[in-house]
């Protein structure tokens, strides 16, 4: 989650009274985390810039409403979430209810198959955008569901109550789906970055 | 605490949510299996990589298609000088 603006609740009120400046800096403060959101759950460019317009959009014209009960970029996380929610059912890869949640591994079944400590640091094995390209690709091989849950909890530290009301599940279904999500994304991390990994770069690995 | 309890705690374990008894289960077991400590280890590691990572800055493309779309969907006089000052 972003770090929040000095000020910022005297730069939401100035954009609540239409001051168009305060608008712009708060929208610079997050417009890279709607994106990265918005390619997280949709898991293309062409989606994300559609999340990040729509949201940015609908934000302007709904200022005034915000309440000011959770942080801004909070309330900016739930319009982008439900304008990217909106694109996923679309192409139908999204449903609310529960009852269509899979049931395998829910029972302990998941046995993890790469056993093997990191090398280094994932920081220190790669370069920057490296790592940052590696993390996208990655978090794509987690089904939708999973891929959002995962993404509001550990990339943007949402809580796990907050993650479950911004997305309309239940609690039990977001720890679930974020358990399975972490123990695969180790698995797939771990070929990059186990001591035994031939080369922990993305563009250069086989 | 077997091996595939220790998996299923690992969440909670690592978020600091689990009760105080089973974290002295957990990590008893952990000081005698390696594998679940390296399971552990990197469990933690991958999340922390994800939450420690910044967003890359908004392409150029990106930036300049939210400036235009500022700058037609607003009221004239609105929008324009919005969407010069996008520096992401």
């Amino acid at each position: 989650m972003p770090t929040h603006l000095d000020n910022e609740q005297s730069i939401v009120a100035a954009a609540q009274a239409g001051d168009s400046d305060a608008f712009v800096t708060l929208l610079n403060q997050y417009s890279r985390h709607i994106y990265r959101l918005g390619l997280s759950i949709t898991g293309n460019h062409q989606d994300a810039e559609d999340v990040l317009q729509e949201s940015s959009l609908k934000a302007y014209r709904a200022i005034a409403e915000f309440q000011g009960n959770s942080r801004f970029y909070t309330w900016l996380v739930r319009i982008a979430v439900n304008v990217a929610l909106g694109k996923l059912r679309k192409r139908a890869l999204w449903k609310e209810s529960s009852l269509d949640e899979p049931r395998e591994g829910d029972d302990g079944s998941y046995v993890p198959m790469e056993i093997e400590s990191w090398g280094d640091d994932p920081e220190k094995a790669c370069l920057h955008n490296e790592l940052q390209q590696l993390l996208a690709e990655v978090i794509q091989k987690l089904d939708p569901k999973s891929r959002i849950i995962f993404t509001l909890r550990d990339v943007e530290k949402f809580t796990i109550e907050e993650t479950a009301k911004l997305l309309g599940l239940s609690i039990p279904v977001v720890k679930t789906r974020l358990l399975r999500s972490r123990l695969k994304l180790r698995e797939e991390l771990t070929k990059y970055f186990g001591k035994d990994a031939r080369n922990a770069m993305p563009t250069s690995r086989r | 605490m077997r091996c595939r309890q220790v998996v299923d705690k690992i969440s909670e374990y690592i978020d600091g949510e689990l009760d105080p008894e089973l974290v002295r289960e957990l990590e008893r077991h952990l000081q005698h299996c390696e594998d679940c400590r390296v399971v552990v280890d990197t469990t933690r590691k991958t999340v922390e990589v994800f939450c420690h990572t910044e967003p890359a800055p908004l392409p150029n493309d990106v930036r300049e298609r939210l400036n235009q779309m500022f700058r037609h969907s607003f009221r004239k006089g609105e929008p324009t000088e919005l969407a010069r000052r996008f520096k992401h």
